[in-house]
This record gives structure tokens, sequence and C-alpha cells, in this order.
């Protein structure tokens, strides 16, 4: 049986994550990968550039502009039937919608999958990530979220068949503001060098060291929740169990003592950078390399000495 | 306004749980549990409408063993008026979690039903969004907001790119995310005054709903150790390997 992903896509571009989920689903079945929005033409078209779908089906409607849960359940719940799977990313999107979905189904779910063993057997972190819980599942039909970070993009190279489908849903919540962080630096989720601050940096104007470093090296920044809390970064770049789980190939982690429900955020770093004047810190303890000093002398003599 | 709250409790947060050896799951046993920390963020956000004049009744619900009682004492020392146990003891999913809250929503037809967005002990993140469904009402999730504006709320919620308003009309299914507001401490006097708040407990086999878990948990595991690695002298050395890293991403 064929596997329905729902693409991910942000201000009309596919988002990153997208192509790994379709690497995680295509395990499973065909894909068929189902792009939903208004306006979403030039996303369809790049989603069927994505090796390993066999079609992607187009659900493009005012109801679908803002993704609501109500309209994206509604419209997942009229497509289900042939599906075997039905897969989201794990993200706002997906964690909103799939979960109502599911109750409408009377299916349980298995959500924040960063394994597959199987068509029915699946591992998920649980208790921030210091357990990994693997599943059997025998629900009639799977309904997934899927952690991207955890799976390798599938290649580019691809010429899927296009096709519209027509939903029948109507959008329930009102959409009335979208507060955007602005920022010229990578997407988080999916960076591939990531530079996060802490607390400790004091304010936001001093916040923006890390922009800065993350600048030079051409990464995206992350923050704790002490940091977004105290208002130094915007909460989308709130790294660990309740912000955004991340597996970059480098993270420089500087200012962090390293809370187990920050640490449950870089589980899949490939290697760790902390920088901490408590060379007891938790974050100093992991780190494949680690340097004690003050953040505000070794931060901008570290930009200077990488720019050199 | 009528609200109900689901709280559920949980390993407290800052206890590192650690697998057993038989991979059968965590050890729970002599480990501090709390209220799920975002349940705390409800039940103050109930209490706060609560105090604005918003809502009349609050009503506390929670689904799990008898000691569960604590929790809720909690939210009754936080503010709530009163409290339901529905006592089960062993796994029950999210989905059976969600039919029981059904059950209790149609006995006492709240205008608003508060949850945690997730339970930090299996990080599910489910129940609100899946008693949403059940119910066919709106949904809010991830709140960092909530106000009363004509006769619904506007709800801001954390999602991908920042933040989102929406509007919901009642009745709605909201969960809360950590900075909805800062949960207070109940004091002492509150503390004894919970007690003689009414609470009923209720046999889970009472509602007649199915709980039987439908996923088989076949192990549990510890993540993958991360041993730790050098510590360097100064910030030229930090540089150059940081530099070296960035060579060796280059060739991959
Ligand atoms: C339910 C729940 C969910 C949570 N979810 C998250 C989450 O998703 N993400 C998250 O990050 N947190 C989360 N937290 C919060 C977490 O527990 C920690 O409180 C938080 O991560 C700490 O942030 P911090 O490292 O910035 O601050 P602190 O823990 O205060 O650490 C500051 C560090 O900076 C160092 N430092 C201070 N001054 C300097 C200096 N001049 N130079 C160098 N180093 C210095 C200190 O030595 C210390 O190690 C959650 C908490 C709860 C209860």
């Amino acid at each position: 049986m064929a596997v329905l992903v729902l693409a991910e896509h942000d201000l009309g571009k596919l988002s990153a994550s997208t192509a790994r989920i379709v690497a995680a689903a295509e395990r499973l079945g065909p894909v068929h990968l189902l792009v939903a929005g208004q306006g979403v033409a030039e996303v369809a078209a790049e989603a069927a550039r994505i090796a390993g779908v066999e079609k992607v089906l187009v659900a493009d409607s005012p109801a679908l502009a803002e993704l609501t849960a109500e309209a994206v359940a509604k419209l997942l719940a009229e497509l289900a039937e042939p599906y075997g799977h039905i897969v989201a990313a794990s993200a706002s999107t997906g964690r909103d919608a799939i979960p109502r979905l599911a109750a409408k189904l009377d299916v349980m779910p298995v959500t924040d999958v960063i394994a597959i063993h199987g068509p029915n057997r699946f591992d998920r972190p649980i208790y921030a990530g210091n357990a990994i819980e693997t599943i059997a599942s025998g629900e009639p039909k799977h309904l997934l979220t899927i952690r991207a970070s955890a799976f390798r993009p599938a290649q580019s190279g691809n010429n899927a068949p296009i096709s519209a489908v027509g939903p029948d849903v109507a959008a329930v919540a009102k959409f009335i503001a979208a507060h955007r962080t602005e920022s010229e630096l990578p997407e988080l989720s999916t960076a591939q060098i990531v530079v996060a601050g802490g607390v400790s940096f004091g304010s936001a104007e001093r916040f923006a060291l890390v922009e800065d470093l993350a600048r030079t090296l051409g990464a995206a920044v992350g923050a704790t929740r002490a940091a977004v809390d105290a208002g130094y970064a915007p909460n989308d770049w709130q790294v660990g169990q309740t912000g955004k789980i991340i597996a970059p190939d480098l993270y420089i982690g500087i200012g962090i003592s390293g809370a187990l429900q920050h640490l449950a955020g870089i589980q899949g770093a490939r290697k760790i950078v902390a920088i901490n004047k408590d060379p007891e810190a938790p974050l100093m303890k992991i780190a494949d390399i680690a340097l004690v000093g003050d953040l505000f002398e070794v931060v901008p003599q570290l930009i200077a000495g990488l720019k050199r | 306004m009528k609200i109900l709250v689901a709280v559920k409790r949980v390993v407290d947060h800052a206890v590192r749980v650690r697998v057993r050896p038989d991979g059968s799951g965590v050890e729970t046993e002599n480990v501090r549990m709390s209220m799920n920390p975002f349940d705390k963020n409800a039940v103050e956000a109930a209490v706060q409408l609560g105090e604005a004049g918003h809502a009349d009744e609050i009503v506390v619900v929670s689904i799990g063993p008898r000691q569960s009682n604590d929790v809720i004492l909690t939210a009754l020392a936080m503010g709530a008026h009163r409290g339901i146990l529905i006592e089960a003891d062993g796994r029950v999913e999210t989905l059976a979690v969600a039919k029981l809250l059904r059950a209790v929503v149609d006995e006492e037809k709240p205008d608003l039903v508060l949850l945690g967005k997730q339970a930090v002990d299996d990080d599910s993140n489910q129940v609100g969004q899946m008693l949403a469904g059940l119910l066919d009402w709106p949904q809010a999730t991830f709140a960092s907001e909530i106000k009363v504006v004509g006769g619904g709320l506007e709800v801001t919620r954390e999602v991908d790119y920042g933040r989102a308003t929406i509007g919901v009309a009642l009745p709605a299914i909201v969960t809360a995310d950590l900075r909805l507001n800062t949960p207070r401490n109940a004091a002492l006097p509150m503390v004894m005054k919970a007690r003689s708040k009414p609470l009923a407990v209720r046999p889970v086999a009472e509602f007649g709903i199915d709980v039987a878990p439908r996923l088989k948990v076949e192990k549990v595991s510890p993540p993958a150790e991360r041993p730790g690695g050098r510590k360097l002298g100064s910030v030229d050395e930090l540089a150059a390997a940081i530099k070296s890293e960035l060579s060796e991403l280059e060739a991959l």
C-alpha cells in the first residue's frame, strides 16, 4: 500500500525537511506526496523533483492557506482510505493535525519517530530523549509524525506526475496574524552548523554576539529556553524538549549549562563544542570540544580568529 | 464560562530517569513525582481567567493511579474549584485518555478545555488535539497567550516560524506552552483549603471505554552515550579546531 506524506512548506518554498521525511517514508511503501495550501503550484513542482516520490497530490484552497489543524485533518481524513501509512513531519502542522486525524479515524498514532524498523515497528524518544521506546503497532493504518533531523534527505532528480485533489474543507479557526522572526541566517531545524546561546548573555544586545559568530560560520542560531524567556531570542530559536530538535554536524553552545531539556534537542548533533566558565556544566562534560572561559572574552576573539 | 483542566502526574521534570536494565521501561520506584509542568500552566491560565471574571467554575480532571490525587490537590490549591480522579492503573494511551476526557466533557459541558501541550514522560503531544477531533471543536495548541475577545478567544500559538495568533469560537480546546504564564505556588492556607474542596474518585470501568493499549512497547533502551571529549587551553586552539571541523564538513 502507498504512503501518504504531507509536504512541509513555508512562504512558497518546500522546506528542507520534506526530502527527509520522504526518504523515511519510502521505506514503508511508494510515496504520494501531498502539498496542501493556497497558491502552491511552485511548491508542488519542487516536490515532484524529490527522488522516490511516485506522485504529487495538490490540494490548493483558500481554506488551506494557514494549514489549520481542522482543515488539514479533514483533508487527510478524506484522502486516507487507500493508504496504509499517513506521515507528516514532527513540526507545527503535523503535530497539530495528525493526533486530531487519529482521533477521527480511531487510530492510535506514533509521533516523533526517529527510526523505522519495519512497516509497523518504530522508535520514538520519551522523557526528553533519556529513553527510547521501540513500539509495535497493531493498528490497521499507521499515522506517524517523523522527526526530520533523524533521517538523511532523499536526493533530488525526479519528475513525478502532479495531480490535483479537490478538498472539501473549511478553515474553522480564524487566522489573525503571523509574527515571523525575520532572519537571513539558515533555517534552524535543518542547518548543518548551529551556534546557540544561553541566558548568560544578559541582554538581547549582547545576544547579538551569537548571531555575529553564526554569520561568520554561515550557521543558524539557537537559544535555550531561559534565553527566550528573558527576551534575548525569539521563541522559534529555542532548542530542546519543547523547542526545535536539531541534528547539525556542528553545534556550538555558548554559556549554556546543558539542562536535560536542552540536551534533548541536540542529542543528534555529530560534534558538540561548548564554551562555559564552569568546567562542571553538564554540556561541557558531554562536549567533544570544550573551552573554559568567559564568553564575553572568548566569542569576540573566536570571531576574529575564524576570520583570520 | 466553565473551564475543564486536564492534569497528569508524571516523574518530576528535574529527575534524570534511568532505563531499567531489562529494557521493560524506566525506573519510577522512589522517584519524585509531580504535576506535568505544562499542565500547571493550563491550571494557572484557568485560575487567571477566573480572577479576571471570565470563568465561574474550574473543574480539574486527572486520569491515573490513586496517587494522582496529589496533582489534583495541587490544582485545587492553585484555585480550581472541584476535582475528578478517574482511577486507572497501568499504561493508558493518549487515545483512551482523550475518550475518557470526552466522556467528562459530555457530563460537565465546559466552554473551554485547557490541557498542557505535552506530558514530559511520554512526550506525546497528542491528547488536546485528539479531544478536539473527537468533539469536533476548534483547537488552539501550544498557546503562549490567551485573550477573551467577544464570545471567543484570541490565542497566540508558538509555531515553527515564530508565533501565530488565531481566533477560536467557544467551546474550544487550548493546550498550554510554558510561556503562557508563570504558575503560582499555592500558599499554605490555600493548600489547607484544597483538602476540603470536592474531589470525586471514579473507577475507569465506570466509563465503559476500552482502554486496552493498542501499541505494544517492545522495549525501552537508553540513548547513545556521549563520552565527552577534549578540553582546549586557548581561544586560538578553539578557532583551529572549528576550522578543521569546517574543512571536514566541506570534504563530506
Ligand atoms: C518542562 C520544561 C521544558 C523545558 N524545555 C526546554 C527547552 O526546550 N530548551 C531549553 O533550552 N530549556 C528548556 N527548559 C529549561 C531548562 O531546564 C533550563 O532551565 C535551561 O535550558 C537553562 O538555560 P541556560 O543554559 O541558558 O541557563 P543556565 O542553566 O542558567 O546556565 C547558564 C550557564 O552559563 C554559564 N555562564 C554564565 N556566565 C558566563 C560567562 N560570562 N561566560 C561563560 N559562561 C557563563 C554558567 O556557568 C551556566 O552553565 C525546560 C524546562 C522545563 C521544566
